[in-house]
Protein backbone atom coordinates (compact mmCIF):
# COMPACT_ATOMS: atom_id res chain seq x y z
CA UNK A 1 0.00 0.00 0.00
CA UNK A 2 2.75 2.20 1.16
CA UNK A 3 6.21 1.73 -0.44
CA UNK A 4 9.22 4.60 0.69
CA UNK A 5 11.96 3.81 -1.19
CA UNK A 6 15.81 6.01 -0.71
CA UNK A 7 13.56 8.73 1.16
CA UNK A 8 16.00 11.71 2.50
CA UNK A 9 15.02 14.95 3.62
CA UNK A 10 17.02 17.96 4.47
CA UNK A 11 15.97 21.08 6.34
CA UNK A 12 18.11 24.76 5.17
CA UNK A 13 20.64 21.52 3.96
CA UNK A 14 22.60 20.84 6.58
CA UNK A 15 19.97 19.36 9.27
CA UNK A 16 19.35 15.64 7.61
CA UNK A 17 15.92 14.86 9.46
CA UNK A 18 15.62 11.41 7.31
CA UNK A 19 18.05 9.92 5.86
CA UNK A 20 18.11 7.25 2.90
CA UNK A 21 15.03 5.45 4.09
CA UNK A 22 12.74 2.47 3.10
CA UNK A 23 10.06 1.32 4.40
CA UNK A 24 6.90 -0.56 3.31
CA UNK A 25 3.35 -0.90 4.59
CA UNK A 26 0.93 -3.91 3.48
CA UNK A 27 -2.63 -3.33 3.27
CA UNK A 28 -4.35 -3.68 6.42
CA UNK A 29 -1.16 -3.47 8.24
CA UNK A 30 -0.54 -1.61 11.50
CA UNK A 31 2.77 -0.06 11.63
CA UNK A 32 3.82 2.01 14.78
CA UNK A 33 7.07 4.24 14.31
CA UNK A 34 9.04 5.16 17.57
CA UNK A 35 11.72 6.67 18.98
CA UNK A 36 13.61 9.77 20.54
CA UNK A 37 12.45 13.16 19.69
CA UNK A 38 14.34 14.88 16.74
CA UNK A 39 14.79 10.97 15.31
CA UNK A 40 12.88 12.24 12.48
CA UNK A 41 9.51 10.18 12.58
CA UNK A 42 7.02 12.55 11.96
CA UNK A 43 8.52 13.88 8.78
CA UNK A 44 9.19 10.53 7.22
CA UNK A 45 5.08 10.26 8.52
CA UNK A 46 4.58 14.05 6.65
CA UNK A 47 6.46 12.70 3.24
CA UNK A 48 3.92 10.00 2.81
CA UNK A 49 1.27 12.67 1.97
CA UNK A 50 3.71 15.15 1.05
CA UNK A 51 2.86 17.93 3.80
CA UNK A 52 7.07 17.52 3.67
CA UNK A 53 8.59 17.22 0.35
CA UNK A 54 11.10 14.68 -0.25
CA UNK A 55 14.58 15.98 -0.79
CA UNK A 56 15.57 12.36 -2.12
CA UNK A 57 13.63 9.34 -2.77
CA UNK A 58 10.44 8.06 -3.66
CA UNK A 59 7.12 7.84 -1.85
CA UNK A 60 4.48 5.20 -3.79
CA UNK A 61 1.01 5.33 -2.02
CA UNK A 62 -1.24 2.56 -3.80
CA UNK A 63 0.27 2.81 -6.96
CA UNK A 64 0.72 6.41 -7.62
CA UNK A 65 4.44 7.82 -7.09
CA UNK A 66 4.28 11.37 -5.27
CA UNK A 67 7.48 12.59 -6.22
CA UNK A 68 6.34 12.33 -9.75
CA UNK A 69 5.57 16.08 -10.34
CA UNK A 70 2.46 15.13 -12.54
CA UNK A 71 0.76 13.26 -9.90
CA UNK A 72 -2.39 14.79 -8.55
CA UNK A 73 -1.61 15.33 -5.09
CA UNK A 74 -5.04 16.19 -4.14
CA UNK A 75 -6.57 13.67 -5.30
CA UNK A 76 -3.89 11.25 -3.05
CA UNK A 77 -4.28 13.14 0.14
CA UNK A 78 -7.90 12.21 -0.30
CA UNK A 79 -7.17 8.95 0.14
CA UNK A 80 -4.83 9.05 2.58
CA UNK A 81 -6.47 10.11 6.31
CA UNK A 82 -4.02 12.21 8.83
CA UNK A 83 -4.60 13.16 12.53
CA UNK A 84 -2.30 15.44 14.19
CA UNK A 85 -0.79 16.02 17.46
CA UNK A 86 -2.69 19.25 18.06
CA UNK A 87 -6.10 18.44 16.21
CA UNK A 88 -6.49 20.64 13.97
CA UNK A 89 -10.00 21.24 13.33
CA UNK A 90 -11.60 24.14 11.55
CA UNK A 91 -12.39 26.75 14.79
CA UNK A 92 -15.10 28.40 12.87
CA UNK A 93 -16.97 25.15 12.04
CA UNK A 94 -19.34 23.07 13.57
CA UNK A 95 -18.14 19.56 14.33
CA UNK A 96 -20.38 18.61 11.75
CA UNK A 97 -19.44 21.14 9.44
CA UNK A 98 -15.78 20.26 10.23
CA UNK A 99 -16.66 16.39 8.76
CA UNK A 100 -18.63 17.50 5.97
CA UNK A 101 -16.67 20.46 4.16
CA UNK A 102 -13.84 18.09 2.39
CA UNK A 103 -16.65 15.38 1.38
CA UNK A 104 -18.38 17.68 -0.32
CA UNK A 105 -15.72 19.70 -1.72
CA UNK A 106 -13.76 17.22 -2.81
CA UNK A 107 -15.84 14.10 -3.05
CA UNK A 108 -18.44 15.85 -4.22
CA UNK A 109 -21.13 14.42 -2.16
CA UNK A 110 -24.15 15.95 -1.33
CA UNK A 111 -25.53 17.84 2.22
CA UNK A 112 -27.63 15.09 2.57
CA UNK A 113 -25.08 12.36 1.84
CA UNK A 114 -22.48 14.10 3.78
CA UNK A 115 -24.35 14.82 7.22
CA UNK A 116 -24.97 10.97 7.08
CA UNK A 117 -21.34 10.21 6.69
CA UNK A 118 -20.43 12.45 9.56
CA UNK A 119 -23.12 11.11 12.35
CA UNK A 120 -21.96 7.80 11.08
CA UNK A 121 -18.27 8.37 11.99
CA UNK A 122 -19.37 10.65 14.94
CA UNK A 123 -21.29 6.98 16.28
CA UNK A 124 -18.18 4.99 15.76
CA UNK A 125 -16.24 7.57 17.97
CA UNK A 126 -18.52 8.00 20.38
CA UNK A 127 -19.61 11.32 20.38
CA UNK A 128 -22.91 11.60 18.04
CA UNK A 129 -24.27 14.20 20.30
CA UNK A 130 -21.88 16.97 19.70
CA UNK A 131 -22.12 17.25 15.93
CA UNK A 132 -23.70 20.87 16.00
CA UNK A 133 -20.96 22.28 18.99
CA UNK A 134 -17.82 23.82 18.50
CA UNK A 135 -14.69 22.60 18.59
CA UNK A 136 -14.16 25.12 21.49
CA UNK A 137 -16.95 23.30 23.36
CA UNK A 138 -14.98 19.87 23.73
CA UNK A 139 -12.54 19.18 26.02
CA UNK A 140 -9.07 17.47 24.11
CA UNK A 141 -10.21 13.83 23.82
CA UNK A 142 -13.51 14.39 22.13
CA UNK A 143 -11.33 16.95 19.68
CA UNK A 144 -9.43 14.04 19.00
CA UNK A 145 -12.32 11.95 18.18
CA UNK A 146 -13.91 14.61 15.83
CA UNK A 147 -10.39 15.19 13.69
CA UNK A 148 -10.54 10.83 13.60
CA UNK A 149 -13.50 11.15 12.24
CA UNK A 150 -13.14 13.96 9.87
CA UNK A 151 -10.57 12.26 8.46
CA UNK A 152 -13.10 8.73 8.28
CA UNK A 153 -15.47 10.17 6.42
CA UNK A 154 -13.29 10.41 3.25
CA UNK A 155 -12.88 6.89 3.52
CA UNK A 156 -9.38 6.88 3.37
CA UNK A 157 -7.30 3.78 2.61
CA UNK A 158 -4.60 4.45 4.53
CA UNK A 159 -4.47 6.52 7.92
CA UNK A 160 -1.59 8.05 9.26
CA UNK A 161 -1.58 9.53 13.05
CA UNK A 162 0.95 12.45 14.02
CA UNK A 163 1.34 11.61 17.99
CA UNK A 164 -1.89 11.77 18.27
CA UNK A 165 -2.06 11.31 21.74
CA UNK A 166 0.57 13.51 23.14
CA UNK A 167 -1.21 16.87 23.15
CA UNK A 168 -3.83 15.31 25.72
CA UNK A 169 -4.30 15.25 29.11
CA UNK A 170 -3.60 11.58 30.76
CA UNK A 171 -7.46 10.87 31.13
CA UNK A 172 -8.38 11.19 27.87
CA UNK A 173 -5.75 9.31 26.15
CA UNK A 174 -7.28 5.86 26.50
CA UNK A 175 -10.51 7.32 24.42
CA UNK A 176 -8.75 7.99 21.66
CA UNK A 177 -6.61 4.90 21.63
CA UNK A 178 -9.80 2.53 22.04
CA UNK A 179 -11.02 4.32 18.93
CA UNK A 180 -7.66 3.93 17.07
CA UNK A 181 -7.96 0.04 18.45
CA UNK A 182 -11.04 -0.61 16.97
CA UNK A 183 -10.01 0.96 13.64
CA UNK A 184 -7.05 -1.35 13.66
CA UNK A 185 -9.01 -4.37 14.55
CA UNK A 186 -11.56 -3.58 11.50
CA UNK A 187 -8.22 -3.82 9.10
CA UNK A 188 -7.63 -0.12 8.50
CA UNK A 189 -3.76 0.07 6.82
CA UNK A 190 -2.63 2.59 9.58
CA UNK A 191 1.25 3.90 10.27
CA UNK A 192 1.63 5.34 13.86
CA UNK A 193 3.85 7.77 15.37
CA UNK A 194 3.51 7.66 19.11
CA UNK A 195 5.11 7.06 22.87
CA UNK A 196 2.28 4.63 23.55
CA UNK A 197 3.97 1.73 23.94
CA UNK A 198 0.97 0.11 25.34
CA UNK A 199 -0.79 0.69 21.76
CA UNK A 200 2.12 -0.58 20.26
CA UNK A 201 1.97 -3.99 21.82
CA UNK A 202 -1.31 -4.36 21.71
CA UNK A 203 -2.37 -2.84 17.98
CA UNK A 204 1.06 -3.06 15.96
CA UNK A 205 1.61 -5.40 13.40
CA UNK A 206 5.55 -4.23 12.92
CA UNK A 207 7.47 -1.74 14.94
CA UNK A 208 9.96 0.61 13.56
CA UNK A 209 12.25 2.10 15.84
CA UNK A 210 14.06 5.89 14.54
CA UNK A 211 16.86 7.15 15.41
CA UNK A 212 18.82 10.18 13.91
CA UNK A 213 16.81 9.70 10.97
CA UNK A 214 17.37 6.11 10.65
CA UNK A 215 15.59 2.86 11.09
CA UNK A 216 17.70 1.25 13.85
CA UNK A 217 15.43 -1.81 13.98
CA UNK A 218 12.15 -2.76 13.02
CA UNK A 219 10.46 -6.53 14.30
CA UNK A 220 7.15 -7.61 16.38
CA UNK A 221 6.33 -5.24 19.29
CA UNK A 222 6.82 -7.99 21.82
CA UNK A 223 10.07 -8.71 20.28
CA UNK A 224 11.81 -5.50 20.30
CA UNK A 225 10.57 -4.50 23.32
CA UNK A 226 11.65 -7.35 25.14
CA UNK A 227 14.69 -8.26 22.97
CA UNK A 228 16.08 -5.08 21.31
CA UNK A 229 19.09 -6.09 18.96
CA UNK A 230 20.43 -3.12 19.17
CA UNK A 231 22.16 -0.82 22.03
CA UNK A 232 20.69 2.55 20.39
CA UNK A 233 16.97 0.64 21.13
CA UNK A 234 17.76 -0.89 24.58
CA UNK A 235 19.04 3.09 25.48
CA UNK A 236 15.49 4.24 24.28
CA UNK A 237 13.68 1.71 26.12
CA UNK A 238 15.25 1.04 29.21
CA UNK A 239 14.63 5.89 29.55
CA UNK A 240 10.91 5.21 28.88
CA UNK A 241 10.07 2.20 30.30
CA UNK A 242 10.23 1.30 34.23
CA UNK B 1 -16.98 64.48 29.58
CA UNK B 2 -17.00 64.47 25.78
CA UNK B 3 -20.75 63.99 26.09
CA UNK B 4 -20.84 66.94 28.10
CA UNK B 5 -18.46 68.86 25.51
CA UNK B 6 -20.55 67.32 22.77
CA UNK B 7 -24.20 68.50 24.43
CA UNK B 8 -22.24 72.39 24.59
CA UNK B 9 -21.39 72.45 21.18
CA UNK B 10 -24.78 71.54 20.24
CA UNK B 11 -26.29 73.89 22.59
CA UNK B 12 -24.01 76.49 20.74
CA UNK B 13 -24.58 75.73 17.84
CA UNK B 14 -29.18 76.16 18.11
CA UNK B 15 -28.63 78.91 20.20
CA UNK B 16 -25.65 81.03 18.92
CA UNK B 17 -25.95 83.05 16.10
CA UNK B 18 -22.36 82.83 14.73
CA UNK B 19 -22.24 78.94 15.52
CA UNK B 20 -25.72 78.70 13.52
CA UNK B 21 -23.87 81.04 10.73
CA UNK B 22 -21.30 78.37 10.52
CA UNK B 23 -23.08 75.36 10.98
CA UNK B 24 -25.46 75.96 8.06
CA UNK B 25 -21.74 76.91 5.88
CA UNK B 26 -20.03 73.74 6.72
CA UNK B 27 -22.23 70.85 7.17
CA UNK B 28 -23.29 70.61 3.40
CA UNK B 29 -19.25 69.26 3.10
CA UNK B 30 -20.36 66.20 5.12
CA UNK B 31 -21.47 64.66 1.87
CA UNK B 32 -18.36 64.93 0.37
CA UNK B 33 -16.33 63.96 3.40
CA UNK B 34 -18.51 60.84 3.55
CA UNK B 35 -18.33 59.71 -0.32
CA UNK B 36 -14.35 60.76 -0.16
CA UNK B 37 -14.13 58.23 2.67
CA UNK B 38 -16.76 55.46 0.97
CA UNK B 39 -14.59 55.68 -2.17
CA UNK B 40 -11.35 55.61 -0.49
CA UNK B 41 -11.88 52.73 1.54
CA UNK B 42 -13.13 50.66 -1.63
CA UNK B 43 -10.45 51.42 -3.69
CA UNK B 44 -8.27 50.81 -1.08
CA UNK B 45 -9.62 47.49 0.24
CA UNK B 46 -9.03 46.43 -3.53
CA UNK B 47 -4.92 47.69 -3.62
CA UNK B 48 -5.08 45.33 0.30
CA UNK B 49 -6.30 42.57 -1.73
CA UNK B 50 -4.44 42.52 -4.33
CA UNK B 51 -1.02 43.70 -2.50
CA UNK B 52 -1.44 41.33 0.49
CA UNK B 53 -2.36 38.26 -1.37
CA UNK B 54 0.87 39.20 -3.67
CA UNK B 55 3.08 39.06 -0.58
CA UNK B 56 2.10 36.02 0.51
CA UNK B 57 1.86 34.45 -3.30
CA UNK B 58 4.26 31.51 -4.52
CA UNK B 59 5.70 33.88 -7.37
CA UNK B 60 8.84 35.81 -6.43
CA UNK B 61 8.05 38.53 -9.17
CA UNK B 62 4.37 39.12 -7.64
CA UNK B 63 6.18 38.88 -3.99
CA UNK B 64 8.98 41.31 -4.99
CA UNK B 65 6.37 43.38 -6.60
CA UNK B 66 3.48 43.79 -4.34
CA UNK B 67 6.68 44.25 -0.77
CA UNK B 68 7.99 46.88 -2.90
CA UNK B 69 4.63 48.60 -3.12
CA UNK B 70 4.01 48.37 0.02
CA UNK B 71 7.37 49.43 1.66
CA UNK B 72 7.42 52.26 -0.72
CA UNK B 73 4.28 53.78 -0.14
CA UNK B 74 4.51 53.86 3.90
CA UNK B 75 7.64 55.64 3.50
CA UNK B 76 6.28 58.93 1.96
CA UNK B 77 4.06 60.94 4.12
CA UNK B 78 0.37 61.64 2.22
CA UNK B 79 0.76 65.25 1.50
CA UNK B 80 3.94 65.20 -0.05
CA UNK B 81 2.77 62.30 -2.50
CA UNK B 82 -0.85 63.82 -3.03
CA UNK B 83 0.88 67.17 -4.41
CA UNK B 84 3.38 64.81 -6.82
CA UNK B 85 0.16 62.81 -7.92
CA UNK B 86 -1.65 65.81 -8.12
CA UNK B 87 0.11 68.89 -9.65
CA UNK B 88 3.09 66.74 -11.17
CA UNK B 89 2.24 62.65 -12.48
CA UNK B 90 -1.46 63.98 -13.47
CA UNK B 91 -1.21 66.92 -15.76
CA UNK B 92 2.24 64.93 -17.42
CA UNK B 93 0.45 62.13 -17.82
CA UNK B 94 -2.46 64.09 -19.03
CA UNK B 95 0.03 65.68 -21.75
CA UNK B 96 1.48 62.80 -23.13
CA UNK B 97 -1.71 60.64 -23.39
CA UNK B 98 -3.86 63.36 -24.53
CA UNK B 99 -3.10 64.19 -27.80
CA UNK B 100 -3.36 60.46 -28.41
CA UNK B 101 -6.41 59.42 -26.89
CA UNK B 102 -8.37 62.21 -28.29
CA UNK B 103 -7.25 61.21 -31.87
CA UNK B 104 -7.45 57.61 -31.34
CA UNK B 105 -10.88 57.20 -29.42
CA UNK B 106 -11.93 61.48 -29.43
CA UNK B 107 -12.07 61.04 -25.49
CA UNK B 108 -9.59 62.67 -22.89
CA UNK B 109 -8.33 61.83 -19.70
CA UNK B 110 -8.98 63.99 -17.10
CA UNK B 111 -9.37 63.56 -13.11
CA UNK B 112 -10.44 66.40 -11.44
CA UNK B 113 -8.88 67.38 -8.37
CA UNK B 114 -11.20 65.61 -5.87
CA UNK B 115 -10.28 62.04 -7.70
CA UNK B 116 -6.80 62.86 -7.46
CA UNK B 117 -6.64 63.06 -3.71
CA UNK B 118 -9.17 60.41 -3.08
CA UNK B 119 -6.69 58.45 -4.75
CA UNK B 120 -3.72 59.39 -3.26
CA UNK B 121 -5.02 58.82 0.10
CA UNK B 122 -6.51 55.31 -1.04
CA UNK B 123 -3.20 54.53 -2.31
CA UNK B 124 -1.42 54.65 0.83
CA UNK B 125 -4.27 53.47 2.85
CA UNK B 126 -4.08 50.36 0.45
CA UNK B 127 -0.42 49.87 0.98
CA UNK B 128 -1.65 49.85 5.18
CA UNK B 129 -4.33 47.38 4.07
CA UNK B 130 -2.52 45.44 2.57
CA UNK B 131 -0.47 44.84 5.76
CA UNK B 132 -3.92 44.01 7.39
CA UNK B 133 -4.72 41.37 4.63
CA UNK B 134 -1.10 39.56 4.73
CA UNK B 135 -1.25 39.55 8.81
CA UNK B 136 -4.71 38.46 8.96
CA UNK B 137 -3.90 35.04 6.94
CA UNK B 138 -0.54 35.24 8.72
CA UNK B 139 -2.62 34.58 12.30
CA UNK B 140 -3.94 31.63 11.30
CA UNK B 141 -1.83 28.83 12.25
CA UNK B 142 -0.34 26.50 9.31
CA UNK B 143 -1.74 23.71 11.18
CA UNK B 144 -4.87 25.01 9.39
CA UNK B 145 -3.87 24.59 6.07
CA UNK B 146 -2.40 21.41 6.50
CA UNK B 147 -5.25 19.50 7.95
CA UNK B 148 -7.21 20.96 4.92
CA UNK B 149 -4.53 19.82 2.31
CA UNK B 150 -4.70 16.74 4.02
CA UNK B 151 -8.32 16.19 3.20
CA UNK B 152 -7.15 16.71 -0.23
CA UNK B 153 -8.70 20.65 0.19
CA UNK B 154 -6.64 22.01 -3.00
CA UNK B 155 -4.88 25.31 -2.12
CA UNK B 156 -7.50 27.69 -3.33
CA UNK B 157 -10.05 25.59 -1.49
CA UNK B 158 -8.13 25.76 1.45
CA UNK B 159 -7.77 29.74 1.34
CA UNK B 160 -11.65 30.10 0.45
CA UNK B 161 -13.28 27.78 2.90
CA UNK B 162 -10.28 27.46 5.81
CA UNK B 163 -8.09 30.56 6.30
CA UNK B 164 -9.78 33.42 4.59
CA UNK B 165 -12.98 33.08 7.10
CA UNK B 166 -10.82 33.00 9.97
CA UNK B 167 -8.57 35.72 8.81
CA UNK B 168 -11.69 37.71 7.94
CA UNK B 169 -12.45 37.76 12.12
CA UNK B 170 -8.63 38.95 12.87
CA UNK B 171 -9.06 41.54 10.43
CA UNK B 172 -12.10 43.45 11.60
CA UNK B 173 -10.78 45.64 14.16
CA UNK B 174 -7.79 46.70 11.90
CA UNK B 175 -9.42 47.04 8.93
CA UNK B 176 -12.50 49.09 11.01
CA UNK B 177 -9.78 51.43 12.68
CA UNK B 178 -8.14 52.35 9.43
CA UNK B 179 -11.61 53.24 8.11
CA UNK B 180 -11.85 55.72 10.69
CA UNK B 181 -8.34 56.43 9.79
CA UNK B 182 -9.45 57.63 6.38
CA UNK B 183 -12.42 59.41 7.45
CA UNK B 184 -10.08 61.88 9.63
CA UNK B 185 -7.80 61.92 6.77
CA UNK B 186 -10.26 63.04 3.87
CA UNK B 187 -9.81 66.93 5.89
CA UNK B 188 -6.13 66.40 3.75
CA UNK B 189 -8.37 66.79 0.67
CA UNK B 190 -8.87 70.39 1.48
CA UNK B 191 -5.12 71.42 0.61
CA UNK B 192 -6.54 70.89 -3.14
CA UNK B 193 -9.49 72.98 -2.56
CA UNK B 194 -12.36 69.93 -2.56
CA UNK B 195 -15.17 71.41 -0.46
CA UNK B 196 -15.51 68.88 2.31
CA UNK B 197 -15.76 69.62 5.79
CA UNK B 198 -12.29 71.57 6.82
CA UNK B 199 -12.07 73.61 3.56
CA UNK B 200 -15.46 74.76 4.23
CA UNK B 201 -14.62 75.01 7.37
CA UNK B 202 -11.12 77.12 6.38
CA UNK B 203 -13.36 79.70 4.10
CA UNK B 204 -15.81 80.73 6.72
CA UNK B 205 -13.13 81.64 8.88
CA UNK B 206 -11.10 83.29 6.44
CA UNK B 207 -13.98 85.41 5.11
CA UNK B 208 -15.56 86.01 8.54
CA UNK B 209 -12.84 85.98 10.87
CA UNK B 210 -15.48 84.08 12.94
CA UNK B 211 -12.27 81.34 13.67
CA UNK B 212 -13.61 80.14 16.82
CA UNK B 213 -16.87 79.14 15.25
CA UNK B 214 -15.66 77.90 12.12
CA UNK B 215 -13.29 74.72 13.46
CA UNK B 216 -15.01 74.19 16.26
CA UNK B 217 -18.08 73.31 14.21
CA UNK B 218 -16.26 71.41 12.11
CA UNK B 219 -13.99 69.88 14.99
CA UNK B 220 -17.83 69.03 15.99
CA UNK B 221 -18.91 67.20 12.85
CA UNK B 222 -15.85 65.10 12.93
CA UNK B 223 -16.44 64.01 17.06
CA UNK B 224 -19.86 62.90 16.23
CA UNK B 225 -18.91 61.19 13.39
CA UNK B 226 -16.36 59.18 14.82
CA UNK B 227 -17.65 58.41 18.07
CA UNK B 228 -21.12 56.78 15.96
CA UNK B 229 -18.36 54.73 14.06
CA UNK B 230 -16.66 53.52 16.92
CA UNK B 231 -19.72 52.43 18.54
CA UNK B 232 -21.23 50.76 15.08
CA UNK B 233 -17.84 48.81 14.99
CA UNK B 234 -17.44 47.07 18.23
CA UNK B 235 -21.08 45.62 17.58
CA UNK B 236 -19.72 44.32 14.49
CA UNK B 237 -16.96 42.89 16.30
CA UNK B 238 -18.66 41.79 19.21
CA UNK B 239 -21.34 39.87 16.52
CA UNK B 240 -18.66 38.04 14.18
CA UNK B 241 -16.48 36.80 16.79
CA UNK B 242 -19.53 35.47 18.95
CA UNK B 243 -19.68 32.09 17.05
CA UNK B 244 -15.87 31.43 17.27
CA UNK B 245 -16.99 32.13 21.21
CA UNK B 246 -18.95 29.20 21.13
CA UNK B 247 -21.93 30.85 23.56
CA UNK B 248 -20.11 28.69 26.12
Amino acid sequence: MISVRGLSKTFDRTIHAVRDLDLDVAEGEVVVIVGPSGSGKSTVLRCINLLEIPTEGTVVVDGADLTDPSTDIDKIRAEVGMVFQQFNLFPHLTVCQNITLAQRKVRGRSRQEAEEMAMAQLTRVGIPEKAEAYPRQLSGGQQQRVAIARSLAMEPKVMLFDEPTSALDPEMVKEVLDVMLELAAEGMTMVVVTHEMGFAKAAGDRLVFMDEGEIVETGMPDEVFSNPRHQRTRDFFDKILY
Amino acid sequence: MILAILVWMAFKIITDDDYDLAWTRIWPGLRITIEATAEIFAIALVIGLVFGMGQLSRNVVSRNVARTYVEFVRGIPILPLMFTLALVIVPQATNALNGRLDAWFGWEFKLSFQWRAVVTVALIYGAYMAEVFRGGIQSIPPGQVEAGRSLGLSRRQTMNSVVLPQAMRAMIPPLGNNFIAILKDTSLLSVLGVLEITQRARQFSASSFKFREGYFVSVFIYLVLVMALSLLLSVLERRMTRDLKGGR
